[in-house]
C-alpha cells in the first residue's frame, strides 16, 4: 500500500532529520576539535599532549576509580537484587520504588550532602563524637570519591540484576534441585548464568557515568583527585582550550566503546538496560 | 462423475444445480469477486501463481489448506492489506485492484479479532459508523441490532479485553457487519477458540451468514471446519488451488493424492487402469466406476477407511494380517498390512491383531486420479502409530 | 540466611537514605550549619522563599523540561510509528543506532558536542553568544529522544499487526487509523516516555551546564553555583520540598496504578 509508506516517511523524517543535525553532527565536530588547533589547522598536537605524564594519570585514575566503583556496586547489589527479587510481589515493588527514590534527587545535591555527612566537622563525626568515638578523616580522600560514585550510582546496578533475576522462572530453580543441585549449586550453575545480562547493563551503566564524573571527584576529593571529567570541564567552562577538551573526550569515547566491546562478549544479547 | 481438470475455474454446474435446489436465496447467481491471473511473491518467495477464482453473490466460500498455502494472502488481496504483483481483482466486474481497504465493500474479521482495546464492546462496534457520521440514535439502533444477532445483548459496556475468547469473536463479527459490507472475510477466526467452542461457533456463524444473506470468504486449515459450513470449498496447496467444489465433491472425488490426503483420512494406492471401470491394485483387478483414462494408465487410487469392510477369509481376494486395534468409540481404528502396505481400516467391527482377514471395497467406493506430483508423497499408515521410528518409516514406506 | 539477608537489605537502605534523612533534617535548622543541629526552625523555607533567584531558575527549569519532554514525545513517537511501518531494515537499524548515541555517550561528551556545534555554528554567523535557551532546549530535546523512542517502541511491537488494518478495514483513511486506533493503543508507552523525559530533563544538570547561555540558568545549575561555595541550609530546604514533590507523586500514581487494575477486575 503505497499511501502506508508514504505516510511513515512523513512521519520519520523530522525524527531522522533532528538524528542528523544534533546527534551526528555533533559527533563530527568532536572528531574535527580534535584533529585541529585553535586556529583550524590540522593538527595531532591535542592528542599527542594527552600522553604527557599529568594527563596519562588523570586516565589512568579515572578508569581505576571507576572499575573499583563498579566492581563494589556489583558485589553490594547482586545479594540486595537477589534478596529483593525472592519477596512477595508486593514488597519487591516497595524494596524496588526505595531503591529508585533515591534518584529523584538531583545528583548534585545527593553528592553534596554526601559531603556534609563526611566532612571533618560534619554530621557523622558530630555523633561519632557525642558517642566518644575520635573523628574520622575520610573527606577528600579517594575512598570518599569512590564511595561518592557507588552511592550515586548503586540503583543502576541494583535496577537490571533485579529486572533479570525477577523474571527468572522458578520452575528453572526446581529444576536444578530436581536434578540434584544444592542451594549453593543451583546458585551458580543456573541464577549466575542466567542473571549474566542483568549484570553486564548493570555494569554498563555503572561504569559509564563513573568514568566521565566531574562533580562528586571535586566536592568529595577537594580537587586532590583530578578526574577525565573535571579535566574535560576545565577545558570548557576555565581553560577555554576547546581542542584538547574535544581531544579527551574523543579518548573517553573509544575507552567506553572498549569496555563496552569486552562486557558485550559476555553478554547474551538480552540486556536489560532500559526496565 | 469425474471431473476432466484442465482448468482451476470452478466447474460450477453441478454445484449451481445443487445450490438451486438446496436454497432459495440463490436466486441471482453472479459473480461477486472475481480474482484473475494472480501472482504474488514475498522477497522472491511466490505465495501465489497465477490464480483464477470467482464468488458468487451470496455464496459461503471456504478456502482450505495447510499453512502456507497462500490461502490467507487470497483473502487479504480481497479485502485490500497486499497487491498482486499480477493479475486483478474484480468486484461485480469492476477493478478493484488499487483500492485501499477503506474504500472497499468487503468487511474483515482478523484472526485475534484484532478488537481496539482501548474501546468497549459497544463502541468497537460502533467504530465504522462513527467514521460515517452516522446519527447518534442510529448508531445506537444498529450497534443493538448487531450486538442481538451476534448474541450479546447487554455487553455493551464491557471491557473487550475482559472478554472470553468466544465473546471477543462475536464482537468482532458484530463489528465487521454493522456498516453492512457486500461481503465478510474471514480469517481463521476459530482457530483460538477450544473444540466445543468452535463447534457451537461454526453452526452460528452458518446462521448469521444465512440471516444477513451475504457473502462470506471463510479461510481455514481445518477441513472438518470447511466441509461442515462451505457452499464452495476451494482447497489450496503452494499457492495453487488444487480442487473447488461443494464439500460432497472434495471428499467424495478428490482430484489428486494432495486432496484425498487433506480432506480426512485415504488409503492412497498406485493403481493401473486397465480399462473403463476395471482397476488392478495391490496385486488384484477390481471394477470400479471410473473411465476416461488410457489403456494401462497409472493412476492413484483412493479408499477410504470408512469404505473398507473387514470380512471372513476367502470371500473376496483382496486380504491382510491386522497389525494393531485402536478402540476411538464410534468404530475400530483397524491396521491391516496388505502386501506391506499398511492400510487403515474404519469399522464397528473387531479383528485380533495378527488374525488374516479380508478387505472388501465395493465398486463405487473406489475413487480414481490421475497421477500428479503429490502422488508419491502420500504413502500407506505405516508411520501411524511409530511416527518416532523414522527408519521403519522409510523401509515399509514402499507401496510395492 | 533469612535475617541476614534482611539485615543486609536494611543497612543498604539505611546508608542509601541517610544523605536524604540528615539533608531533610538540616533543612529546619535553625542556624546557618550543615553539621550542627540546633534547632527546629522554618527560617531556611522563608529564605527560600525570598530567593528571586532560585525562583526564576525554578521556573525556567519547569519550562525547559515541559517543552523538551511535549517535544521530543512528539517527534519520537511519530518516528517510532513511521519506522516500524518502514520495509527498509536498514534505515530502520541506523536511525536506532544513532538514537541511542546520547544515551549511551556520556552526559559530558554530549554536553561538549553539541556546545562544540551550537559555539561553531554561533561563531559562524556573527552571534554575539552562540548559547542561549534555544541551545538548551535542542539539547534537552536531543537527548530525551531515545528514552521516548525506547519506551514507545515495545508498544507498537506488541501492538497487534492487524489492528492498523482493521480500522482501515472498517473505513479509516491510513491517517484516521493512526489518530483513531494507534496511537490510543501505544498511549501507555507514549505516556510513560513522556514522563520519562520530563523527569531527565527537570533533573539533567551536565547537558544543560554545557549548552546553556548565561542569561537562562536552571535549577541544577543553580545549585552548581551555589554548591561551589559553602551552601547554606536554604539549598537543603529546596531540595526536601522536591523530594516530597516527588514523593507525593510516585505515591499519587502508584494509587492510581493501583485503582486502575481494580476498576478492570
Amino acid at each position: 500500500m503505497k499511501t502506508k509508506s508514504y505516510m511513515a516517511r512523513i512521519m520519520a523524517a523530522p525524527h531522522i532529520l533532528w538524528a542528523i543535525l544534533f546527534i551526528a553532527a555533533p559527533m563530527l565536530f568532536v572528531l574535527y576539535y580534535s584533529f585541529t588547533d585553535a586556529s583550524g589547522a590540522f593538527s595531532t598536537e591535542n592528542l599527542r599532549l594527552l600522553l604527557d605524564a599529568k594527563y596519562l594519570t588523570i586516565f589512568l585514575r579515572s578508569m581505576a576509580f571507576a572499575l573499583v566503583a563498579t566492581v563494589i556496586c556489583l558485589l553490594v547489589a547482586y545479594p540486595l537484587a537477589y534478596a529483593i527479587s525472592r519477596a512477595t510481589p508486593r514488597a519487591q515493588k516497595v524494596y524496588m520504588m526505595l531503591i529508585m527514590l533515591p534518584m529523584w534527587m538531583n545528583f548534585l545535591i545527593r553528592t553534596y550532602s554526601i559531603m556534609a555527612i563526611l566532612e571533618d566537622n560534619g554530621f557523622l563525626n558530630t555523633i561519632l563524637n557525642s558517642l566518644g568515638i575520635p573523628s574520622v578523616h575520610i573527606i577528600n580522600t579517594s575512598a570518599a570519591v569512590i564511595f561518592g560514585m557507588i552511592y550515586n550510582y548503586l540503583p543502576y546496578m541494583v535496577l537490571p540484576i533485579y529486572t533479570v533475576l525477577s523474571r527468572l522462572d522458578v520452575r528453572l530453580l526446581e529444576a536444578s534441585a530436581d536434578l540434584g543441585c544444592t542451594p549453593a549449586q543451583t546458585f551458580t550453575r543456573v541464577v549466575m548464568p542466567l542473571s549474566r545480562s542483568g549484570v553486564v547493563s548493570g555494569v554498563t551503566m555503572v561504569f559509564v557515568p563513573s568514568v566521565s564524573t566531574f562533580y562528586i571527584s571535586q566536592k568529595l576529593g577537594g580537587a586532590k583527585y583530578d578526574l577525565i571529567g573535571d579535566s574535560i570541564e576545565r577545558q570548557f567552562q576555565s581553560a577555554y582550550n576547546y581542542n584538547l577538551g574535544a581531544a579527551m573526550s574523543l579518548v573517553l569515547m573509544v575507552i567506553i566503546l572498549i569496555s563496552m566491546a569486552i562486557m558485550n562478549r559476555y553478554s547474551d544479547g538480552e540486556g536489560g538496560l532500559v526496565a | 462423475m469425474f471431473f476432466v481438470m484442465n482448468s482451476q475455474f470452478y466447474c460450477g454446474f453441478n454445484r449451481y444445480k445443487r445450490m438451486c435446489i438446496n436454497s432459495k436465496k440463490m436466486e441471482k447467481n453472479e459473480k461477486l469477486i472475481e480474482l484473475r491471473g494472480i501472482t504474488k511473491e514475498f522477497d522472491g518467495t511466490p505465495v501465489l501463481t497465477d490464480l483464477n477464482l470467482y464468488i458468487l453473490d451470496k455464496e459461503f466460500v471456504t478456502l482450505l489448506g495447510p499453512s502456507g498455502c497462500g490461502k490467507t494472502t487470497t483473502l487479504r488481496l480481497i479485502g485490500g492489506f497486499e497487491t498482486p504483483d499480477k493479475g486483478d481483482v474484480f468486484f461485480e466486474g469492476k477493478r478493484i485492484t488499487d483500492l485501499p481497504p477503506y474504500k472497499r465493500p468487503v468487511n474483515t474479521v482478523f484472526q485475534k479479532y484484532a478488537l481496539f482495546p482501548h474501546l468497549n464492546v459497544y463502541e468497537n462496534v460502533a467504530f465504522a459508523l462513527r467514521l460515517g457520521k452516522v446519527a447518534e440514535k442510529e448508531i445506537a439502533r444498529r450497534v443493538k441490532e448487531m450486538l442481538k444477532i451476534v448474541n450479546l445483548e447487554g455487553f455493551e459496556r464491557r471491557n473487550v479485553e475482559k472478554l472470553s475468547g468466544g465473546q471477543q469473536q462475536r464482537v468482532a463479527i458484530a463489528r465487521a457487519l454493522v456498516n453492512q459490507p457486500r461481503v465478510l472475510l474471514l480469517d481463521e477466526p476459530l482457530g483460538a477458540l477450544d473444540l466445543k467452542l468452535r463447534k457451537d461457533m461454526q453452526v452460528e456463524l452458518k446462521k448469521i451468514q444465512q440471516r444477513m444473506g451475504i457473502t462470506f470468504v471463510y479461510v481455514t486449515h481445518d477441513q472438518e471446519e470447511a466441509l461442515s459450513m462451505s457452499d464452495t470449498v476451494v482447497v489450496m496447496d503452494n499457492g495453487v488451488i488444487q480442487q473447488i467444489g461443494t464439500p460432497e465433491d472434495i471428499y467424495n472425488e478428490p482430484k489428486n493424492a494432495f486432496v484425498a490426503d487433506f480432506i480426512g483420512e485415504s488409503n492412497i494406492l498406485d493403481g493401473i487402469m486397465h480399462a473403463d471401470k476395471l482397476v488392478e491394485f495391490s496385486g488384484h483387478t477390481l471394477e470400479c466406476v471410473d473411465g476416461g483414462f488410457e489403456k494401462d494408465e497409472p493412476v492413484d487410487v483412493v479408499i477410504r477407511p470408512e469404505d473398507v469392510d473387514i470380512v471372513p477369509l476367502g470371500s473376496v481376494p483382496i486380504h491382510g494380517v491386522v497389525n494393531t486395534v485402536t478402540f476411538k468409540g464410534v468404530h475400530y481404528e483397524i491396521i491391516v498390512d496388505v502386501q506391506g502396505f499398511k492400510w487403515m481400516v474404519q469399522t464397528t467391527d473387531y479383528a485380533a491383531p495378527g488374525t488374516e482377514v479380508g478387505l472388501r471395497i465395493l465398486p463405487d467406493e473406489i475413487h480414481i486420479m490421475k497421477k500428479s506430483k503429490y502422488s508419491d508423497l502420500y504413502g500407506d499408515y505405516s508411520t501411524y502409530f511409530d511416527e518416532m521410528d523414522k527408519s521403519g518409516a522409510e523401509a515399509t514406506g514402499d507401496e510395492n | 540466611m533469612r535475617a541476614l539477608s534482611k539485615i543486609y537489605t536494611i543497612l543498604i537502605y539505611v546508608i542509601l537514605y541517610a544523605p536524604i534523612a540528615v539533608m531533610i533534617l538540616f533543612s529546619f535548622n535553625s542556624i546557618n550549619s550543615t553539621g550542627i543541629f540546633a534547632g527546629f526552625s522554618l527560617h531556611w523555607y522563608q529564605e527560600l522563599m525570598k530567593d528571586a533567584a532560585t525562583l526564576t531558575a525554578l521556573k525556567n527549569t519547569l519550562i525547559l523540561a515541559v517543552l523538551s519532554s511535549l517535544i521530543s514525545c512528539v517527534i519520537a513517537t511519530a518516528a517510532a510509528v513511521g519506522l516500524s511501518k518502514m520495509q527498509n531494515r536498514m534505515l530502520r537499524s541506523a536511525v536506532e543506532t544513532l538514537t541511542d548515541i546520547p544515551m549511551m555517550n556520556p552526559d559530558i561528551v554530549t554536553g561538549i558536542s553539541m556546545m562544540l556545534l551550537f559555539v561553531f555554528v554561533g561563531m559562524r554567523l556573527g552571534l554575539s553568544s552562540s548559547l542561549s535557551f534555544v541551545t538548551v532546549l535542542i539539547a534537552h530535546i536531543t537527548f530525551n529522544l531515545p528514552y521516548v523512542y525506547l519506551s514507545v517502541m515495545p508498544k507498537i511491537r506488541q501492538m497487534d499487526t492487524h489492528l492498523t488494518e482493521a480500522a482501515m478495514d472498517l473505513g479509516c483513511t491510513p491517517f484516521q487509523a493512526f489518530l483513531k486506533v494507534e496511537l490510543p493503543a501505544i498511549f501507555p508507552g507514549v505516556l510513560s516516555g513522556l514522563i520519562m523525559a520530563f523527569t531527565l530533563s527537570l533533573d539533567d544538570f551536565v547537558i544543560s551546564y554545557f549548552t546553556t547561555g548565561s542569561g537562562f540558568e536552571t535549577l541544577p545549575i543553580r545549585i552548581y553555583s551555589m554548591t561551589k561555595k559553602r551552601v547554606t541550609p536554604d539549598m537543603y530546604a529546596l531540595s526536601t520540598l522536591i523530594f516530597l514533590a516527588v514523593l507525593i507523586l510516585l505515591i499519587l500514581s502508584n494509587v492510581a496504578q493501583r485503582d486502575g487494575k481494580k476498576k478492570k477486575k
